[in-house]
């Protein structure tokens, strides 16, 4: 199940760092993850779990090593190409980065909009998946005066609307009851059943739990393992 | 394009004072360049209107027969720059003179012979309608024999169009200076959109939006800005000139200073150019501000 050579794999880091100055947030990550996976990274508060994930998606460069995402070498990638990577991913941030003066709607409908799609196409998805999450009825508000859970279910209509290859998740069940966190792990299992992959940073252990997944330990930027120590 | 031009309308919304304030500043600009061209269109087309004026009278000497007229005229017309000449007999002369003295033509009345003398009145093609030009073509004519004397255009006039190309220059000079504000406002105002914007720009990167996504808005922002800028710009000029025309008209009939509007082409030229302003002001503001 760990070493995945017998699926393909979809991610690959291979002796990966990453310092913010004198700061070593991550050390010689090597990882695996294959096409289809549902994998949980856990570790304390502070060990590079949210790190990890923005180097997959390039919203930061590696200060050493390479990652593939795709058949993508991140470190060649032409800038033109970034739009392309991205699309592959559903990031839901630790942060929402909800736009605060465009309503639950537009919020979602960016994704769609951004690769193109028909108006009315959009107009039929958003909706769809609005309901899904269970926010249809905030669907003209702004997101500052949405409940912190509100706003984390917005952040994922936005991540799952655009069909994409793997979700990244960065805590997605932070600030919500364990009622509608259910709701939230049953759509990312069931785009996984769909054959996407899930990447969930967090240090929920229920939600891991319940989940059950292949689960990766950091600890102060060090890959543990299966096990946290 | 229609969700582009969509957000952009949304974006000049939601920015409602820095759009206004910006629409109006390039509208200032433009009214100023345009009041401008306007005055030297017009200034151009009175010169004009004037030096086409300029003649070239050669007097005869009163010896000089009739019959050596056509060899003069000929000899005028083969000078370079010569367009027409004309005979002007003494006796047409007279009754021209006649004409315009009308109330004191009496005093004329009292005269038993004519005392001006036959002349060719020398009009030239308009490459030669200025100053040194004209000279030139009047010292060829007063060296022939037959030619007493040569009076031709006005010393003020020559000095007049010094002036007015002076001016003209200085238009030009600000015509430039106002253009390049106009742009700098427009860079500026999208500076300020960019900041106000930079989240939602960074989000929209982050969930794969390419980089013409994200410009294209502003740039049919800026573009209508600039628009809307030069045609408000523009009316301005037009209503006020067509109170000022209106009002001189009533006092003064002006038929030799037949002042018009700018023509199509130029007016629309304009509007292209604020256009081109909002253009600009965006590429180089993007350029600038929009690090990928
Ligand atoms: N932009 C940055 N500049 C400087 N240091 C940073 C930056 N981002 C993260 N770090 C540091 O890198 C380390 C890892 O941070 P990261 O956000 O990845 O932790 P995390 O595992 O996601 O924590 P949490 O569970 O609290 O979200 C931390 O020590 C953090 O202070
Ligand atoms: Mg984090």
């Amino acid at each position: 199940m760990i070493d995945g050579k017998d699926k393909s794999s979809i991610i690959q880091m291979f002796h990966v760092h990453k310092h913010y100055g004198s700061k070593k947030a991550l050390i010689d990550i090597n990882l695996n993850i294959s096409k289809n996976e549902f994998l949980f990274i856990s570790g304390p508060s502070g060990a590079g779990k949210s790190t990890l994930l923005r180097l997959i998606y390039l919203g930061e460069p590696v200060s050493e090593g390479q990652i593939l995402v795709d058949g993508m070498n991140l470190s060649r990638i032409f800038p033109k190409r970034i739009p392309f990577l991205r699309r592959k991913f559903g990031i839901i941030f630790q942060d929402y980065k909800l736009i605060s003066t465009k309503t639950v709607f537009d919020n979602v409908a960016l994704v769609l909009e951004a690769s193109g799609k028909k108006r009315k196409f959009i107009e039929k998805k958003v909706r769809s998946v609005l309901r899904t999450v269970g926010i249809e009825q905030r669907i003209n508000a702004l997101p500052p005066s949405l409940s912190g859970g509100e706003q984390q279910r917005v952040a994922i209509a936005r991540a799952v609307v655009g069909v994409p290859k793997i979700i990244l998740a960065d805590e997605p069940t932070g600030s919500l009851d364990s009622d509608s966190a259910d709701i939230i792990l049953n759509l990312l299992k069931d785009f996984h059943t769909r054959g996407g992959t899930v990447i969930v940073a967090t240090h929920d252990k229920e939600l891991i739990r319940k989940a059950g997944g292949r689960i990766l330990y950091l600890k102060q930027g060090h890959l543990l393992g299966p096990t946290p120590i | 394009m229609a969700t582009y031009y969509h957000r952009a309308v949304q974006d000049i919304k939601n920015n409602g004072f820095l759009s206004t304030v910006t629409i109006i500043t390039i509208a200032l600009s433009i009214l100023i360049v345009s009041a401008f061209a306007l005055f030297f269109t017009n200034a151009n087309n009175v010169m004009n209107y004037w030096q086409k004026g300029i003649r070239i009278m050669a007097y005869l000497k009163p010896d000089i027969s009739q019959k050596n007229f056509p060899d003069i005229k000929r000899k005028i017309q083969g000078i370079y720059g010569v367009q027409d000449v004309n005979f002007i007999s003494k006796e047409e002369a007279f009754k021209r003179l006649k004409e315009q003295m009308k109330r004191q033509s009496s005093i004329l009345m009292n005269l038993n012979e004519n005392p001006l003398p036959d002349a060719f009145e020398i009009c030239m093609i308009a490459s030669s309608q200025r100053g040194e030009k004209v000279e030139e073509i009047a010292t060829k004519i007063e060296s022939l024999p037959s030619i007493e004397v040569v009076e031709y255009g006005q010393k003020w006039l020559e000095r007049f169009t010094n002036i007015f190309y002076l001016f003209r220059l200085a238009g030009y000079t600000m015509g430039g200076i106002f253009f390049m504000a106009a742009v700098f406002i427009v860079t500026n105002t999208i500076r300020l959109v960019i900041y106000t914007r930079r989240e939602e720009i960074e989000i929209m990167r982050l969930v794969g939006a390419s980089e013409k996504f994200i410009r294209g808005p502003f740039y049919i922002e800026s573009i209508i800005q600039g628009t809307l800028g030069g045609i408000i710009g523009i009316a301005v000029l037009f209503i006020t000139f067509k109170l000022i025309s209106s009002n001189l008209e009533h006092s003064f009939k002006y038929e030799l200073l037949n002042i018009k509007f700018l023509s199509h082409e130029f007016y629309c030229g304009i509007i292209l150019c604020s256009m081109f302003v909002g253009w600009l002001g965006c590429y180089i503001s993007l350029k600038q501000f929009l690090k990928a």
